[in-house]
């Protein structure tokens, strides 16, 4: 009997499977609709004729007439192309709605941005932690990713609100670049545009899919839904981020900003996949930072032993998700910055040792502050089980190295000083903490609170374990070794490259020591692994975690949000008095750099906002789950 | 109806704000200590060319040099240079060398052209160790000047090759800018110009950064940094020989130190300015 139903559920689903591949035809046409009109647009017009259309390839046969050489020019090559430059509009030519114009566009793209990058993230883990508990099959995984859902599905509203409100925005206000960014990308607006469709159809089958698809080969469609959703997703974002590349690394124009490339040229730039990277990896730390703080409330709002168990575990797993991303997130980094630099070195010195250059210092703070965060939560964690106090001991010399090491990090390099203090400071840098100020120092300091951090993070896995494997004295000995051996040559190169060789050397220092980071992370993982294969579990207690640690899970999505405003804008910035850098000038009222406390009052109006919209998300999240009684009725004697 | 397993939301909820904003507030509070400076576009400048004399157009070439040119973003001393420190040696002796080496690839005869050369042309010669990564030094990794972003007039480059031949003492090659010349470049480059003059300093300490006096002179002691210590200079210089150090500096050098004090000032300083100057180090003693 059971065998007969499932096999008629599975039969059930071929007119499903039927629908969706309909519509994955209908999408993939769309797309490839899409992409020819841009193709077309590129050189190839509709009304040209079916010879000049297929002249390129050579000699040309029409079936049913004889054939022809092909001619090497034609009336056409001789007639004079109309060739669309960039435009240069006056400072008229900007509308002007007494707000700044900059101000209005700044707070509706970054609004778009959070809530893109969070509805971008969660589906992606959700997926893994699905997948997690389809291989574990501990349910508990697959009800937190239900309900990771449950959390972002308004943040997919709110997303488009912000994104139509910023197209509106951007076309109104700054028109002449619209035109023109119109014109650069073509066709490829309509196959952004029609990606929301496919997006929405698979978020919604995705999410209310969720317990009709559950067990079994249901389950792996499902997953596919999943996969399909995250493709959609991805496809969005990257699509997105090639405009922004453009406005900082044109590529497919000339000088003069008349496309000369086709669509994929445009959209290829230097600094679209290191840009595509970043933002994949970020997008993820941001998401889990934020659904942590939603179970830290949780957590914090709850006596219920069970819930607090619930949420305390699903805080730590967001706050893992969280940290995990936010690991390797310098490298792909410094692989932005390296590649801005090989594009351009004025713009790099400009966003390193130009005027931007402070705000790496108010970046220095926010890192600190999730490190230090992040790195509290592991130590909190630790009282969960009994088996931490084996390395309780060493947190005291890991916050150690935290403190000096972001000591290091916040230390200015030059500072705009009067006479009389520069007197006082014997010159215009410090004698002691002036070499601290320069970026050699700051690479240390970076790598080893990377280093630490991870081994916080190492310790926590390992303290409700015991290894059984005979040769884990040996493997702790080795793994200590590989710390210490890290940790000496990223000083080394730091000190050695970065202080008696010349400026080419200090840059390429820094990849000798990222990727010193890279293999203790790497070994600290492979030899953890194999060592406590099968080792002795130590009982952990869900929920027994302090609640000041909570407080942790806020701090991280607060520095998170404020840190992606902060680079964002610093990314933006690059192009200074460019709206298309080289190729088309700003010339509107806001085309300067504003100080460092504008762009700190913008980037806090926009974290203050994201948190009120957060928490409008995560308030409708539980109304959804929440049932009103039933009224008890007057005539039982219900109202006096 | 309260669940007694439930703490009061609103009591979590404020304490969960009160932590978010403050520590956002936190960091609103670093962005506002920080130096606040804006960063200005180019703006567009009316230089009155009937009235330029040489010495306007070397300060013009100066101040392009500083600020519309981006020069000394990646021109700086060392260790903080990203280029050979221009303004630290003599550019016209260096270039005759450079026009001598069998590495240079160029077309250039004399140091203006080679001056001119290497602004639009960087990779013509690469000086050793400068080159871009990976080009064993066959490419330079400046952008041309004349080009966007930077997009100096034919104009404009003469004036910092008038400005890097005057710096060390040596004579102006490169002519005056013709009306005809001029009209063109105005016309060719609406939103470019020819860079703007410092404001003048407000304040006799201001005047000192403005100037960056004290980059050579130690103020508050009679330490030698690269001209002498200035704490007692008033005991030492009459008023008169204080204004005639600054004008003229290399007139009477001071014992044991080289003339390497720019004799450029009087053409730079407003005379407010210099007034300020002379002022506060009379009152040195």
């Amino acid at each position: 009997m059971p065998l007969q139903k499932n096999r008629k559920s599975i039969f059930s689903l071929f007119p499903l499977f039927k629908q969706l591949g309909m519509v994955l035809l209908v999408a993939l046409l769309m797309s490839v609709a899409g992409l020819s009109v841009a193709q077309a647009s590129s050189g190839v017009s509709a009304t040209d004729t079916l010879e000049q259309r297929i002249s390129p390839i050579g000699r040309i046969h029409i079936e049913g007439e004889e054939f022809t050489e092909k001619e090497t020019s034609s009336a056409a090559d001789a007639e004079e192309v109309e060739v669309v430059v960039a435009p240069t509009p006056t400072r008229k030519d900007y509308p002007n709605v007494g707000v700044s114009s900059r101000a209005i566009v700044w707070i509706l793209a970054q609004m778009h941005l959070f809530f893109g990058a969070l509805v971008l993230a969660v589906p992606l883990f959700v997926l893994v932690i699905e997948l997690t508990g389809m291989i574990t099959k501990d349910e508990r995984y697959d009800d937190m990713a239900h309900e990771f859902m449950k959390i972002s599905l308004v943040g997919f509203s709110i997303t488009a609100i912000f994104g139509g409100s910023l197209a509106l925005a951007l076309f109104m206000l700054y028109p002449d670049f619209m035109g023109y960014m119109m014109h650069v990308f073509g066709a490829q607006w309509l196959v952004y545009a029609s990606l929301f469709f496919l997006e929405s159809f698979f978020l919604y089958t995705y999410y209310y899919g969720w317990d009709a698809f559950r067990y079994g080969n249901k389950k792996w469609l499902h997953i596919t839904l999943g996969l399909m959703l995250n493709g959609a997703g991805m496809t969005i974002m990257v699509l997105a981020n090639s405009w922004a590349t453009f406005m900082m690394a044109p590529s497919g124009v000339n000088e003069v900003g008349a496309v000369v490339g086709n669509i994929w040229e445009v959209m290829k730039g230097p600094l679209w996949n290191p840009i595509n990277l970043h933002r994949f990896i970020a997008n993820i730390g941001f998401g889990g930072a934020v659904v942590g703080a939603y179970a830290a409330f949780k957590f914090l709002s709850s006596r219920d032993p069970v819930k607090r168990a619930h949420y305390d575990w699903m805080g730590y797993t967001s706050n893992f998700i969280a940290i995990l991303a936010f690991l390797p997130l310098p490298f792909a980094g410094y692989w932005l910055m390296a590649e801005i630099y090989a594009y351009s070195q004025q713009m790099g010195i400009t966003a390193m040792g130009g005027i931007l250059a402070w705000l790496f210092i108010v970046q220095a703070v926010l890192i600190g502050t999730i490190l230090l965060a992040g790195n509290f939560y592991l130590w909190s964690g630790m009282s969960r089980t009994e088996g931490s106090v084996r390395y309780k001991w060493l947190i005291k010399y890991i916050a150690l190295v935290l403190v000096v090491c972001f000591l290091i990090w916040v230390t200015p390099h030059t500072i705009m000083l009067s006479a009389s203090e520069i007197a006082a400071l014997g010159g215009s840098h410090h004698h002691i903490l002036g070499p601290l100020g320069i970026m050699p120092a700051k690479n240390i300091a970076v790598n080893l609170m990377l280093i630490v951090t991870f081994l916080s993070f190492q310790l926590y896995r390992r303290s409700d374990k015991v290894a059984t494997v005979s040769w884990a004295p040996m493997g702790n000995a080795l793994l200590v070794a590989i710390y210490i051996v890290a940790m000496v040559n990223i000083i080394f190169a730091g000190v050695y490259y970065g202080y008696f060789t010349n400026t080419v050397y200090k840059v390429g220092s820094s990849v000798m020591q990222v990727g010193t980071t890279l293999v203790v992370i790497i070994a600290g993982i492979v030899i953890d692994a194999l060592m406590f294969k099968k080792a002795k579990v130590l009982p952990s207690h869900w929920g027994k975690i302090p609640d000041r640690s909570q407080y942790a899970l806020f701090a991280l999505p607060i520095a998170f949000t404020w840190l992606m405003g902060l680079m964002g804008y610093v990314r933006s910035s690059v192009k200074t008095h460019w709206h298309v850098y080289t190729v088309m000038k700003d010339t509107s009222p806001d085309n300067y750099i504003p100080t460092i406390g504008y762009a700190g009052n913008m980037i806090t109006i926009v974290t203050v906002l994201f948190l009120l919209c957060v928490l409008f998300m995560f308030w409708v999240a539980n109304l959804s789950a929440t049932k009103q009684p039933k009224p008890v009725a007057a005539a039982e004697g219900g109202a006096s | 109806m309260t669940d007694v397993n439930e703490k009061s939301g609103m009591g979590v909820l404020g304490k969960t704000m009160g932590f978010s904003l403050g520590l956002t507030l936190v960091f609103t509070l670093v962005a506002n200590l920080l130096p606040q400076v804006e960063g200005e576009a180019p703006q567009e400048s009316k230089v009155d060319l009937s009235s330029l004399t040489m010495d306007d157009f070397i300060v013009m070439g100066e101040d392009l040099f500083n600020n519309k040119g981006t020069c000394t973003l990646c021109h700086k001393p060392a260790p903080l240079g990203r280029a050979p420190d221009i303004q630290g040696f003599d550019v016209v002796a260096k270039s005759t060398e450079r026009l001598a080496d069998e590495r240079y690839k160029g077309a250039s005869t004399d140091a203006a052209d080679y001056i001119l050369e290497s602004m639009v042309d960087p990779s013509a010669y690469v000086v050793t160790g400068w080159g871009k990564k990976g080009s064993n030094d066959s490419e330079s990794p400046m952008p041309a000047v004349n080009k966007a972003p930077i997009q100096l007039s034919a104009m404009e480059m003469d004036a910092i090759i008038a400005y890097l031949q005057s710096k060390d003492g040596n004579e102006v090659t490169v002519s005056l800018p013709s009306p005809e010349v001029a009209a063109e470049v105005a016309a060719a480059a609406p939103a470019g110009g020819g860079g703007s003059a410092p404001a003048p300093a407000t304040t006799a300490e201001e005047a000192l950064g403005k100037f960056t006096c004290t980059a050579c002179h130690s103020m508050d002691s009679k330490d030698a940094l690269v001209g002498p210590g200035l704490v007692d200079v008033g005991s030492r210089l009459s008023i008169e020989e204080i204004r005639q150090s600054i004008v003229d500096p290399n007139v009477v050098l001071a014992e044991g130190f080289p003339a390497a004090m720019p004799a450029d000032f009087a053409g730079k300083m407003t005379v407010k300015e210099l007034q300020m100057i002379v002022d506060l180090l009379a009152e040195k003693k």
